[in-house]
Formats: C-alpha cells, structure tokens, sequence
C-alpha cells in the first residue's frame, strides 16, 4: 500500500484487568459444572446442552481467531479451514467406529461404498486409532498452517493481503472436499455416526460428558492464552500487533513469531472442530467456505477483540441469535447479521465487552453536565 | 455383388444421369422411379437421387415405405404416382397431389381430386429397394442447405468408411462450392478410400490425408498402420506414419490455439470482473468485499432492462407487491436492449457504490481491516435484499441472437460469446484508460493514489476524489454484471463465484497500475487453462512422490479445481518473489 497508515491500526490493549482471571473462573465453573448439573437433573433439556456445547465450539474458534487478530493484527479470513479439518480427521476415526452399521452394512463408509469401493483407501487404514486422529488433529491443520504461514510471513505479507490469501487458501480447501474422489464424503461429508470409544454417541451422558470435555478444552486454552499474555513472548506479540516495522528493528524476528501464532492458532481452531464433529454429529465441506470464517469473525469483533472474554462471548452471543432468528424469521438473519457486523465495525468497535465502559463513560459525562430542566 | 463391382455400376449410373438429372427435379426423377416397370431399374434411378439437393424427396420416400404411395390413372391417362393431403372428408377421401409436381391432381374439368386409399394400387417396394430408399435418405443431409447439418453429415460418412457412399461423396465434391464442406469431402472420401482393398487407393488416401492434416483420421489412420504392417508394406507403413505425424503436429497447433483462445477469453472475464476492485484498491486501500454484490446489481438491471423491453415486470420486494408494465417491443429493438442496460447497469451499481462510500467506508479509511469487514457486512445485507426483491433462484437473461455461434479458423473452433467477451473486455480497458489519463478525474485520481497526503496540499478535494473513484470502481462491476448475464445465469449469490479470484488478480497485478491488472488477469487466466490441459500429465508427473503423489494425481482428476489450486499454489508462490504483486507503488514511507 503506498499511503503511510498511522502506526497504531488497532486501539490499544488495555492491560488486562485484574478481574479477568476471576472472570474466567466463574464461567469456567459454570460451563464446568453448573450446566451439566442442571442437565443431569433434567432442569435443562438435553438439546440446550447440545446447543450450548456446539456454541462452546465455536467459542475456540472464534479464539483462534482472536489470537491472531486481535492479539497480532492478523486478519485470518480462513480459520474456519482449520476448524473444518480438525471436525474431518476426529470424522475419520468416527466412520471408522460405525463398523458396518451403515445403510449397506458393509465394513467401510457408505459414501465409498456407493462410489464403488470395496476396501478401504490406504490413508483411511490409520484412523482406526483414536490416537492416530487425535495426532491428525493437530498435525494436518498445524502442518498446513505451518506452510502457509511460512511463505506467507518470510515475504512479509501482511494486512489485505494476507486476509485475502487466507480467504482463497480456505476456498480452495473447499473446493477440495467437495469432490467426491477426494474420498472425504463429498457434499455430504461425514454423519450418522455410531460411537466414540465405546459410548454410544446418542445417550444424553455421552453428550454430557463431551460437553465437559469441551468446556474444560475451552477453559484450558483460555488459561493457557491468558498466561501467554503475560509473558514476554505476549509482549512481543502485542509489539508486533501495534507497530511491526519497529519490533523487527528492535531485533525481534516477527516472522517467526507470527509463523509459531498462526500454527497455534490453527491448532486452537482444529481442537474446536474436533470436538464440534461428535456433538453436531455432521461435518461437511460447507464448514470450509470463506463465509463460514467470516462468520467467525462477526463473533469476535461483536464480542470484543482484543480480549479473552470477548470472542467466547461473541461466539455465544451471535449463534443465540441465530439460533432464535432462523427460527423466526429466516428471510431477515442475514439482513440481521449483516446489519449487526456492520454497526459494530462502525460504531462499537471494541464489541459488547467494551459496552459497559462506554456506558459508563456516557453517564458520567450526562451527569457532569446535568440537562437544564425545563 | 462385390463393392467393387456395385461401385463401378453405380459409377456407370451417375455417369449416365449426370446429364439428365440435373434437367428433372428430385420429385420427377421419384415418379419416373416409382413407374419404371423393372426392380433393378426403379432400384438404379431411386440411388441417383442420393446426394441432390432436393429435400422434398425425403418425406416420399418415407411414404413409398409405408405404402402411401398410390398409382392412379392420370388425366392424359397414363399411370400417375400421387400422396393422399390434407384432411378427411365424409366419406374418407383426401386430395391427391402429385408426386412428380407436388401439385393436386386435376380431374378433367380442373377440379382437385379426392380419392379414399382404400382399394388403390400402392406404389410396390421391396428389400432390395427400401434398401436403396435408405440409403438415399441417409446421404440427403449431404446436400442440406444448413451448413452445419451438411458438415456433420459429411463426417459421419466418412466415419463409416462405407464404400458404397463413395461415388456420392465425388458427385458432391464436383457440385459443392462452399470450402468447408469441400474440405470435410475430401477429408470424407480419403477416410472411405483408407477403408478399401485396393493399395493404390490406399495409398493415395493416406497421401490426401497427410495433405489434409486431416484430426478426425487419427484412429482410422492408426488402423490402418495396423493393417499395413501385419502386411509388412513397407512404403505404405511409411506413408501412414507421415501422415499421422502431420496430423499430430496439427492436433498439438490446434489444442495449442484453442487453450490460448479459451484462456484469453477467461483472463477477459477476470479482467472485467477485478477492474474496478483493482481501482478502488489501488486508490484507496480498500478492499471491497460488496464488490460481488456490485456485480449482481449490474446483472440484475440488465434483467430489468430486458423485461421492461418485453413483456414487463412483477417484483414482491419485502412482502410489498410492485408490476411495471413492458413495453412489448419486437425484432430489433428487442435485440437492442442490451445497449440500454449497459449504461444502466453501470449507473445502478455506481449509485449503490457512492451511496456505500458515503455511509461506510468513508469512516474507515484508516482501518483497511475493517473497512474490508464493514464490506462483508453490506455484501451480506444486498445479497439478501436482492435475493427477497428478485426470489432467491436465478432469472434468466436471454443473450442476443448474435451472441450463438461459431467460428471456425483453421480446425480452431471460436465460440461467438468468448470472441465477445474478448471485445468487451478490450472495449472496458480501452475506456478506463481513457478516463484515467484523458480527463480530470482521471488525473486527480492518479495523483490521490501516488501521493495523498501531497495531493491534498495541492488543494485537491481528496475525500470527493475517494467518492468518485469508488463510484467508477463500482460502476464497472456493475458493467461486469451486465456482461455476466449474457453468458451465464443471473443469481443473488452471482458474484461470490468470482469474488475470490478478482482478489487475486489484485493482489497478483499490484495497485495503482491499469497495466498490472491487465498482465494478471489474462497471465491467471492463461495459466489456469493451459493446467487444466496440462493437469493429467503434470499429476502423473507428481506421482512419484512420497506422501502426496496419489493424493495429487487423483486431484488432477478435476481438472477444474486442481487449476485453481494450482494457481493459488503459483501466487503464493510469486508474491514470495513480489510482495506487493507485478506494479508496486514505489514509496519511502514504511508503515
């Protein structure tokens, strides 16, 4: 870009309250043990568990977004690809459990029966171990991220372009799973799954106790992101994020810490997708398209960037809204969404978290100067 | 009978008709066939018909067959052959109309007559001549007036490589005028003759077929060197082999101009699609994701356009019920609308620009991030607004007449709308250029983007710049829009299927430079076709790696995406080598 843009694109990061850490745990032990409680005892029915496990998902996701965005100035338009695989390779292993308890009752997956296989691919064979997937999970989106990345930062692509890039790399992993010859599923992707280590996927204390799980993923990672923060490695990511001509200067190698940011936030985002897959019960390539990613970044930016609340929250809060305005009036919730992305962008851009302080700040400006009465 | 033999009697026939037949119409050559008293004489005049140009004989011959054909007294008194037409009367009778002339036959005091079927003597017909009626009709389409039936019909003789249809093959190659079709003759009798006994004849068609660089002889020849060599003859295996190195050399010049032709016309649609992304970019930094929705509104106004040119409008935007009569216009002024649209569909989408600019972006110039954001935004409202006004499935936008057609240069077949896609897209640059270093505007859009800060010191009004130059950007995907329509369908979600690759032809180009977009546009375009020419040998190439080999070769089956990924792999690749794509502004400032 030819124009000089001011140093600082993004506003500062407030230092990260003291009350932060409180905050975390509160919600942690909620979403930890409250939730599931109430389910157990029939409080809440299973399907808002569900709901809100599919929304804890996507609350890593939007993380990973949040890692790279608001923490680095990374605009990645193609972390729902990462997400997407992470759901394909834990989808492998549960193919593999349906045994042959498909539609053909043969022992490899419906869709290669129909496409006219008889044995299994050879790349198949090793997801039999929930191991092995686990290993995937990580390896694939962080190998591919790892590429990416590399070439992407050692030629300092940044801002725009580097946005746009990612969008492509996502559409054309899209474009890949679509095919049926890539013997992934196609269209349809993986679904019906039977069983997870042994327990039956359907049962309400399976779902339950996948919804721990992710809850405690989620809580782990935000720990583990919050500790980052306070290291000199998160000061560093911070310097990068406001001013990375001059870290580089400073004798920082910003490429290798934004390669190491964009891998782990890949991961971040594959862990979410894994568990995403056995909670929907559906993974398919649709995951993978450009606007899915976009969505991802609706959540954070109306949740708040720059913070760790911020993207759970957006995350929860744009899919309740979803949840309800698909329902009530489908014709309007992209109207809606759009509308929503758009104000914030333009009016709110530290997100719902920052609400609190800018009402603040508007009530104590009203009462500084009290409206004369009439 | 031999082949040889019928073929020297049917020789001897065409000879000895070539004379009267082109005297006698098809129609009284039929008649005089159906009353010749003798099988083989009937038999021998029915086959001179094959290859004249009269049509009118086809549909009688097919009646003959069907035993519709009925030998009446004729008002002189001799037989006369006639069809029953037309309608039924009471007593089951129709009009008789001649076979010779195709006129009614009179009765003696010039009345038409009506005969019923029942009790008349049919025109007899055996085997041998149905077999000949057959083949009559087969090789009519020879002499078809539409020239692509012929051309077709043509090939698929010499596909046949059936003797018998040699002499009709030589008896049109003397009549035809027309080069194509003397072209696809020749082409057609060599292949027949490649399919003969006689060695001489083989000879001399592998020699035309060599000459003719004949691509539709490929298999045929290749059968043929098959033959020659179990034969082991010698001068024959190495005429063949010429001749399909000739052939082959033609196939790659061929493949190679028609790759090239496809992929200007892809670089074209790019290049008319990443345009005015490319402009407001290189202007203001501003990627504007709404641009495929800029795109969709130019279609759709061509869509309002043609239906106000015809038969008119009924919308239901939003639940509220909106008719707008048509204007029921005819031949050409229907064919013109297009002419309206275009200036339409670039006002429509530049207003929605101006009006985006205005709202949005304007507050976002220093934040590229979330102005790209703010734009998705938008995108996703006008898609849906677009999608509740004109219905969530496509419309249909009929294309010009003009625009359905071919060309044909050399064996290189040139669709008519790609050739139009070339134009446009010529025409647009053509425009833009003009704009950008023939007005004022122009002028003050090329000093914003060198140097704003420095511009605005001069006194230029930047933010009304921004305003213009976004309102251009977007009038131009509203002319992309327009052009969409006529060689695809016309949709809501119309410019996300380009949205991607615009980016990257912007990304590839560079900003600020009309000659950038240009190079990256056709160089996308012309990679992305010669892979997918290329993919299967390039994969198969691949396959030898460890890991990923077989993932690729069977990648490569899609040559359609396997394009695509290839060149994403190729600008990642090339921005490692150029950061900031083919034209980077030069500037000192470091952000």
């Amino acid at each position: 870009m030819s124009k000089p843009s001011s140093p600082s694109l993004m506003p500062a990061a407030p230092a990260p309250p003291s009350d932060t850490a409180a905050a975390i745990l509160f919600f942690g032990a909620f979403a930890l043990l409250v939730m599931p409680t109430l389910d157990a005892f029939g409080t809440i029915d299973h399907f808002t568990l569900n709901l809100w496990g599919k929304y804890l998902c996507y609350a890593l996701l939007a993380l990973s977004v949040d890692l790279l965005w608001g923490g680095t100035g990374l605009l990645s338009l193609g972390q729902g690809l990462f997400f997407a695989l992470g759901g394909y390779m834990h989808g492998m292993y549960l193919m593999r459990m349906i045994g042959d308890q498909g539609q053909y009752h043969k022992p490899i997956p419906d869709f290669l029966v129909f496409l006219g296989w008889t044995d299994l691919p050879a790349f198949w064979r090793p997801f039999e171990s929930f191991s092995f997937a686990m290993l995937m999970v990580f390896l694939l989106p962080g190998l591919i991220a790892g590429i990416f990345g590399w070439l992407a930062f050692r030629s300092r692509i940044k801002g725009v372009y580097f946005s746009i890039l990612t969008q492509a790399l996502t559409y054309v992993g899209a474009l890949i799973f679509f095919r049926n010859n890539t013997l992934m599923g196609g269209n349809n992707g993986f679904t019906d799954f039977k069983t997870a280590l042994g327990f039956p996927l359907a049962e309400p204390a399976t779902q339950r106790g996948l919804f721990i799980i992710t809850a405690a993923v989620l809580l782990l990672v935000v720990v583990g992101l919050h500790w980052l923060r306070g290291t000199k490695f998160g000061l560093v990511q911070r310097a990068i994020r406001d001013g990375e001509n001059r870290t580089l200067f400073s004798g920082y190698a910003t490429p290798t810490f934004k390669l190491f940011l964009f891998v782990v936030a890949a991961m971040i985002a594959a862990i979410g997708g894994a568990l995403y897959v056995p909670q929907v019960g559906i993974i398919n390539p649709s995951d993978m398209t450009p606007d899915k990613s976009l969505e991802a970044i609706v959540w954070v930016a109306v949740g708040g960037r720059g913070t760790l609340a911020g993207p759970i929250i957006g995350a929860i809060a744009v899919n309740l809204l979803k949840s309800y305005a698909t329902r009530a009036f489908p014709d309007l919730w992209l109207i809606l969404l759009g509308g929503l992305f758009l104000l914030v962008v333009l009016f709110l851009p530290g997100g719902l978290i920052s609400l609190p302080d800018k009402l603040r700040s508007l009530w104590a400006k009203l009462r500084r100067t009290p409206t004369p009465v009439a | 009978m031999g082949v040889k033999a019928l073929h020297h009697t049917l020789l001897c026939i065409l000879c000895l008709f070539a004379a009267s037949a082109r005297a006698e119409t098809g129609r009284e050559a039929l008649a005089r066939a159906i009353l010749e008293p003798g099988d083989a004489e009937k038999r021998s005049r029915l086959l001179a018909l094959a290859g004249t140009a009269d049509e009118a004989v086809i549909p009688l011959l097919e009646l003959w067959k069907k035993d519709a054909l009925f030998i009446v007294p004729g008002p002189a008194g001799g037989p006369t052959p006639v069809e029953l037409t037309g309608s039924v009367d009471a007593e089951g009778r129709r009009v008789a109309v001649r076979v010779d002339t195709g006129k009614p036959l009179l009765d003696a005091t010039g009345q038409p007559v009506w005969l019923a079927a029942k009790g008349l003597k049919s025109a007899e017909h055996n085997g041998a001549l149905r077999k000949a009626m057959r083949a009559v009709s087969d090789l009519a389409d020879l002499a078809s007036p539409d020239s692509a039936r012929k051309l077709r019909a043509i090939g698929a003789v010499g596909q046949s490589q059936d003797a018998e249809k040699l002499p009709v093959l030589q008896k049109r190659l003397e009549l035809e005028k027309d080069p194509a079709a003397i072209k696809a003759l020749r082409e057609a009798a060599a292949l027949v003759r490649l399919n003969l006994p006689d060695r001489a004849q083989r000879l001399a068609a592998v020699r035309e077929l060599d000459d003719l660089q004949s691509l539709a002889s490929t298999d045929f020849l290749a059968k043929a060197r098959a033959q020659a060599e179990a034969a082991k003859d010698a001068e024959l295996v190495a005429a063949i082999r010429s001749a399909e190195l000739a052939v082959g050399r033609h196939r790659t010049v061929v493949d190679g101009a028609g790759t090239l032709f496809r992929s200007l016309s892809l670089g074209s649609i790019l290049l008319i699609v990443a345009l005015g992304l490319a402009i407001t970019f290189g202007q203001m930094g501003v990627i504007n994701m709404a641009h495929g929705e800029m795109i969709a509104i130019g279609a759709y106004t061509t869509y309002v356009v043609q239906n106000l040119f015809t038969s008119g409008l009924a919308l239901s935007p939003f639940g509220f019920s909106v008719s707008i009569p048509g204007l029921h216009a005819t031949g050409g002024w229907k064919e013109a609308y297009f002419l309206f649209a275009l200036p339409l569909s670039f006002l429509a989408a530049a207003g929605a620009g101006l009006l985006l600019e205005r709202t949005v972006i304007r507050f976002l110039y220093r934040r590229p991030l979330e102005s790209l954001l703010a734009t998705w935004g938008v995108s996703l409202l006008l898609q849906q607004c677009l999608r509740l006004t004109f219905g969530a499935n496509n419309v249909q936008v009929g294309s010009p007449t003009y625009l359905s057609g071919n060309w044909i240069i050399g064996d290189v077949l040139l669709g008519w709308n790609r050739v139009f896609v070339i134009g446009f897209a010529a025409c647009i640059v053509l425009g833009v250029w003009l704009v950008l270093t023939r007005t004022s505007l122009g002028l003050l859009i090329r000093c914003v983007t060198q140097n704003r800060t420095m511009a605005a010191c001069m006194g230029v009004r930047t933010e009304r710049v921004n305003m213009l130059t976004f309102a251009l950007g977007s009038g131009l995907a509203g002319l992309a829009g327009a052009f969409l329509s006529q060689i695809g369908n016309v949709g809501p979600s119309l410019g996300q299927s380009y949205i991607v690759d615009s980016f990257m032809v912007v990304v590839v180009g560079g900003v600020g430079n009309l000659v950038g977009t240009v190079i990256s546009a056709l160089g996308i375009g012309t990679f992305d076709q010669f892979t997918q020419q290329y993919a299967p040998a390039f994969a198969n190439a691949l396959a030898g790696v460890p890991f990923v080999g077989g993932f690729l070769q069977n990648l490569a089956q899609d040559s359609a995406v396997f394009g695509k990924i290839l060149v994403l792999c190729v600008i990642i690749l090339f921005l490692q080598w150029r950061p900031s794509g083919l034209f980077a502004a030069r500037s000192r400032s470091l952000d």
